[in-house]
C-alpha cells in the first residue's frame, strides 16, 4: 500500500477546494487536493453568470450593502438557512472580489456615462458615475433588490477558476488529478485522510491528512436531467455518508434551474433573463408577469421554475420528441449584446442545438442544478461528527442557502466560504496533531481492496450497474421532481429501498483494469442510491413547502413545525433507510421569519415568533 | 431514415498485460440531435463497457473530451453526428500521455506548463483587504478575457507540427497564455522576463508558422494574431537594445 502524506487533503480541486487549498498553502502548510478531473476541468468552471457581492459600484447597484445582500439572501432561502453563515458570507463576499480581482480575474469594470440596460426585455438607460469608472461592476440575477452580480463577460466561473488554479500553483498546492477518493479513514471520532483510487493506473493509495476537506460539488447527477457535469455524482457526500458518523444537511434541498436546453440539459445562463430575456409558451406569449407581476421572470429560482411547470401543465407547453418545453427569447437584446456579453450562450446553442439565438428562440425547461443540501458543518466548516473533516463549497451544507440559493450566490459561496473555512482549517492546522492510526488506515484499504474484488469476480451477484442507474433516475424524478406529493414519494421510497438491494448485487461485465469507469461507478453505485433515497425519505418527511422543496399536498410554508434542517445519517452500512434528525434552522434571528415578497403561497407562523437579534448576536 | 454509423476507435489498455494497440468497430444507429458524447456514452453502457474516454462538462466548457475525430483534433462534446460521414475514426489525442482508448493525461503536462511560464500574476504587492480593488479599463479586461478563453483542451498541442516533433515545444495554448499576462498590468514582468520565457526555439521561434492551432481551437481563439504578434514583439525586444532609437518598435499584443 502505497501511504502519502500531507497536512492538508482538499478532496476537489474546483472553486471551494483550491480556495482552501490556497489559504493552508500561503500558511506554510502542505497541501494536496485530489480531483476527478484536471482541476481547472472542474465544474466551477462552467458557471456563467456571476458571483453576488455588495460592491455596489454599478449604476443599478447604487446603495447596495451587506445588509440588503443580507436580506435577499434569507428571503431566498425561505428562511432556511442559517443567518450567522449567511452573514459571514455578505460582510466577506466583497473583499473576497477584490482579492480574486488582485490574483488577476479580468472583472467586468464600470463603463462612465449613460449605458443601454435591459429590464423585462426593454431597454432603459442608466447614468454610470465617472467617479466609478474602472471598478468592477454588476448585472442583474433574480431574487435581488440590486444589481449585484459580479461578472466576467459569461465565462466568470472559468475565469475565476482559472486565476485561482494559476494561484494554486504558484503557492505549489499539488493537485493530483485523475484521482477519486472512494473512502474517508476514520476511526468514528477523527478523520485520518482517505482511500483512493488513481483514475489513470487503478491503483489504490492511502492519503494521510491532518484536515481533510469534502469540496467535491454537488450530488446533482442522481438525477437523469441534470445540469450538471458528469462529475458531479455527489462522491464527497458518499464518503460522508459512509462513515456512519456525518450528517447529510437537507438532502431533499434540491433546486432545478429554469432554464436547462432541450434535449441536452446544458444550461443556459440566468443572465439572459437578468439583462432582460423572457420566458413565451407555445403560443409565443409571454406568461411569467401573469404570475409574478412585479418580478416575473426575475423572481427566485425554485418560483420560476414551478410557474414554467405550472404552465405546461396546462398544457401551453411546446410539444417535443424530448417532452415539452418552454421558450427562452433573448433575440430583442441584439446582435452585439448577444456576441459579447452572452456569448457562451450563443456558442451552446449553436453548437449543441444547432439554433442561433440572434435570430431564434431556445428550447428551456427546469432542469435539476443545485443541490442546497451536503455535508452538515458547522459555520467554521468543520464537519459534524468527525474531528478534523471540514467542507465547503456546493459539496457542503453550510448553510447559507436554506431551500432556495439565489443565483450568483452558490459562485460566489466557493471563493467566499473558500477564504473563511480556509482561516478556520489554518488554525486547526495550527493547534492540532493527529494520532495517524494504523489499524485505521489498514481496515480502510483493505475493505475497500476486497470491494473492488467481489466488484471483478460478480462474487455478491451480477447486477448490471448502468442498469441500477437507470431504475435510480427513473424513481428519483417521479418522487423528488419540482412538485412533490406523500403517494409519489412513498413509492419511490419504497422502489429505491429495492434498488439498493440490486445495487448491492452490482457485478462487472469488464475485466475492471485500470481506468476502468465501469468499476468507477460501480464502487459508487450504492451511495449514489442511499442519496437519492436520504432526498426521497427526507422529502417524504417535510410535511410543507419551503423554497425548492414544494409538496403538492402541503402547499403552506410550516414555520411552527418545520423551521428546521434535516441532518440525515446513515447508521449502519447495511441499513434500508436513513436516520433523520432535525436541529433548528438558525439560531440567529437577524431577520424573523416573513414574507417573501414573491413566489405566494400561505405561511403556518410559529408559535412564539423569534425577536430581531442583531447581527452576530446569539438569539 | 435513420443512419447506421460505424465507429473505428482505437482501443489499448496500457494497465492490461494482454491488451495490445488496435481498432475496434462498433455500429450504432443515429438519433436526433445526436453528439459523440452520446454515442460513446451509448457505447459503453450497451456494447462495451471497458471503453475508455473522458467527459465532464459536456457542454464545450470544460475541455476535457479532446480527441481526433477523422483526423482533426476536437471537442467530442460538441461534435454532431449529422456533420460526421457514416464512417467515424476515433483516436486519443497525440503528444499527452495515453490513459486507456481515448483517455490521455492532459493535467501533467499542463501542470508542468505553468510552472515553465509561470502562469500567475507575477508581482511584489500584497493584498489588501481594506483597499478598493485597483481600477481597470472595462476593454483591457475585455481583451484579457479574449486569451484567457483558452479551456486547455490540448488540441492545439496535438495539432501543432513543432509539438509533434520536438517535446519541449511550448505549444500555442502556452505562448498563448504568457501574451494573456503581458496585457495584464497586475503582472509586473519585465520584457526580458517575458523574453527569457518565450523568446526561444522552444518558445515562439519554434513556430512554424502553420497556424493548425487556429484551425482547431474550440474556442475560436485568436492564435494566429497572438502568435504573430509575439514572435515580432519578441524581435524586437531582442533587438531593441542595439537598434537606433528611431527604427525601435513596442509591439502591442
Amino acid at each position: 500500500m502505497q501511504i502519502i502524506q500531507t497536512d492538508l487533503l482538499c478532496i476537489g480541486a474546483g472553486l471551494a477546494g483550491e480556495r482552501v487549498a490556497i489559504e493552508a498553502a500561503e500558511n506554510g502548510f502542505s497541501v494536496i487536493c485530489l480531483s476527478l478531473v484536471p482541476a481547472r476541468r472542474s465544474h466551477s468552471s462552467a458557471a456563467q453568470g456571476g458571483m453576488q457581492a455588495a460592491l455596489g459600484n454599478s449604476a443599478m447597484g447604487e446603495g447596495d450593502s451587506p445588509d440588503v445582500h443580507f436580506a435577499d439572501t434569507v428571503k431566498g432561502s425561505d428562511w432556511g438557512a442559517d443567518q450567522e453563515c449567511a452573514r459571514i458570507f455578505v460582510d466577506t463576499a466583497p473583499i473576497a472580489m477584490r482579492q480574486m480581482a488582485f490574483w488577476g480575474v479580468p472583472w467586468n469594470r464600470v463603463v462612465p456615462g449613460e449605458q443601454t440596460y435591459y429590464k423585462g426585455g426593454k431597454p432603459f438607460t442608466a447614468y454610470e458615475k465617472p467617479e466609478n469608472e474602472g471598478l468592477i461592476h454588476s448585472r442583474s440575477f433574480g431574487g435581488t433588490a440590486k444589481w449585484r452580480t459580479c461578472y466576467t463577460s459569461d465565462g466568470t466561473g472559468h475565469a475565476v477558476l482559472y486565476t485561482l488554479d494559476n494561484r494554486a500553483a504558484q503557492m505549489g498546492v499539488q493537485v493530483h488529478d485523475k484521482t477519486e477518493a472512494i473512502a474517508l479513514i476514520h476511526d468514528g471520532e477523527t478523520c485520518m485522510g482517505a482511500i483512493v483510487r488513481d483514475l489513470k493506473t487503478g491503483e489504490l493509495r492511502a492519503y494521510l491528512s491532518r484536515a481533510t476537506l469534502i469540496a467535491t460539488g454537488g450530488y446533482g447527477r442522481i438525477y437523469r436531467e441534470s445540469t450538471n457535469a458528469v462529475i458531479c455524482d455527489g462522491g464527497g457526500m458518499i464518503a460522508a455518508l459512509d462513515t456512519g458518523v456525518v450528517p447529510f444537511g437537507n438532502p431533499e434541498a434540491i433546486q432545478f434551474h429554469p432554464t436547462g436546453i432541450v434535449p441536452t440539459d446544458i444550461l443556459v445562463t440566468e443572465g439572459c433573463r437578468g439583462d432582460g430575456g423572457t420566458l413565451l409558451d407555445v403560443n409565443q406569449y409571454r406568461f411569467m408577469p401573469d404570475y409574478e407581476p412585479e418580478k416575473a421572470e426575475l423572481a427566485s429560482r425554485d418560483v420560476v421554475s414551478r410557474r414554467m411547470t405550472e404552465h405546461m401543465r396546462k398544457g401551453l407547453g411546446v410539444k417535443s420528441p424530448y417532452g415539452d418545453h418552454l421558450w427562452l427569447d433573448i433575440r430583442h437584446l441584439g446582435e452585439k449584446h448577444i456576441t459579447t456579453k452572452l456569448r457562451e450562450v450563443q456558442e451552446i446553442c449553436e453548437s449543441f442545438l444547432g439554433v442561433d439565438p440572434v435570430h431564434q428562440l431556445i428550447p428551456v425547461r427546469p432542469t435539476q442544478h443545485y443541490s442546497m443540501g451536503g455535508v452538515r458543518t458547522n459555520k467554521d466548516g468543520a464537519a459534524y461528527g468527525l474531528k478534523g473533516l471540514f467542507s465547503a463549497g456546493e459539496a457542503a451544507c453550510w448553510d447559507m442557502h436554506g431551500f432556495n440559493r439565489l443565483g450568483g450566490n452558490s459562485l460566489a459561496e466557493t471563493i467566499v466560504a473558500g477564504m473563511w473555512v480556509g482561516g478556520k482549517v489554518v488554525e486547526f492546522l495550527a493547534g492540532n496533531d493527529t494520532t495517524f492510526n494504523t489499524a485505521a488506515v489498514r481496515e480502510a484499504y483493505e475493505k475497500q481492496a476486497a470491494r473492488i474484488n467481489a466488484l471483478i469476480k460478480g462474487s455478491n451477484g451480477n447486477e448490471n450497474v448502468y442498469a441500477v442507474r437507470n431504475a435510480m433516475f427513473d424513481t428519483i424524478m417521479k418522487g423528488a421532481g419540482i412538485f412533490r406529493n406523500g403517494t409519489d414519494l412513498t413509492e419511490s421510497v419504497t422502489k429505491l429501498q429495492e434498488i439498493l438491494q440490486r445495487a448491492r448485487k452490482v457485478g462487472l461485465r469488464s475485466n475492471g483494469l485500470g481506468a476502468n469507469a465501469e468499476l468507477g461507478l460501480a464502487l459508487k453505485i450504492e451511495g449514489m442510491v442511499k442519496l437519492a433515497q436520504c432526498v426521497c425519505y427526507a422529502a417524504l418527511q417535510r410535511t410543507e413547502s419551503r423554497g425548492a422543496h414544494t409538496r403538492e399536498d402541503f402547499p403552506e410554508r410550516n414555520d411552527r413545525d418545520w423551521l428546521n434542517r434535516t441532518l440525515a445519517t446513515w447508521v449502519n452500512a447495511s441499513d434500508d433507510l436513513p436516520t433523520l434528525n432535525y436541529e433548528p434552522a438558525t439560531t440567529v434571528f437577524e431577520i424573523p421569519p416573513g414574507e417573501r415578497g414573491y413566489g405566494g403561497g400561505k405561511i403556518i407562523p410559529m408559535d412564539n415568533p423569534p425577536q430581531a437579534t442583531p447581527a452576530g448576536k446569539k438569539a | 431514415m435513420a443512419r447506421m454509423l460505424k465507429f473505428n476507435i482505437f482501443r489499448y489498455n496500457p494497465q492490461d498485460p494482454t491488451s495490445v494497440p488496435h481498432m475496434q468497430s462498433f455500429t450504432i444507429d443515429e438519433t436526433e440531435s445526436m453528439t459523440l458524447f452520446i454515442v460513446l456514452n451509448r457505447l459503453r453502457e450497451e456494447q462495451d463497457p471497458s471503453l475508455q474516454f473522458d467527459f465532464c462538462c459536456r457542454a464545450g466548457i470544460c475541455g476535457a473530451c479532446g480527441m481526433v475525430v477523422n483526423g482533426r483534433p476536437g471537442l467530442a462534446c460538441h461534435t454532431k453526428t449529422k456533420d460526421l460521414p457514416e464512417e467515424v475514426t476515433l483516436m486519443p489525442l497525440p503528444v499527452f500521455k495515453l490513459v486507456g482508448d481515448l483517455s490521455v493525461d492532459t493535467g501533467t503536462w499542463f501542470r508542468g506548463m505553468y510552472q515553465r511560464v509561470k502562469s500567475w500574476c507575477e508581482t511584489k504587492k500584497v493584498f489588501d483587504p481594506s483597499a478598493p480593488e485597483e481600477r481597470m479599463d472595462n476593454a483591457l479586461a475585455e481583451k484579457i478575457y479574449e486569451l484567457d478563453r483558452c479551456i486547455e483542451c490540448g488540441c492545439c498541442v496535438a495539432a501543432c507540427g513543432t509539438a509533434l516533433m520536438r517535446e519541449d515545444f511550448l505549444g500555442a495554448t502556452a505562448l498563448n497564455r504568457v501574451a494573456r499576462f503581458m496585457l495584464d498590468p497586475r503582472d509586473e514582468r519585465t520584457e526580458q522576463e517575458y523574453f527569457d520565457i518565450v523568446g526561444t526555439d522552444e518558445g515562439i521561434f519554434g513556430c512554424m508558422g502553420l497556424l493548425a492551432c487556429e484551425d482547431v481551437c474550440p474556442k475560436y481563439l485568436p492564435l494566429q494574431d497572438v502568435l504573430g504578434r509575439l514572435r515580432q514583439r519578441m524581435a524586437f525586444a531582442a533587438v531593441n537594445n542595439i537598434l537606433p532609437s528611431f527604427l525601435r518598435k513596442e509591439v502591442k499584443l
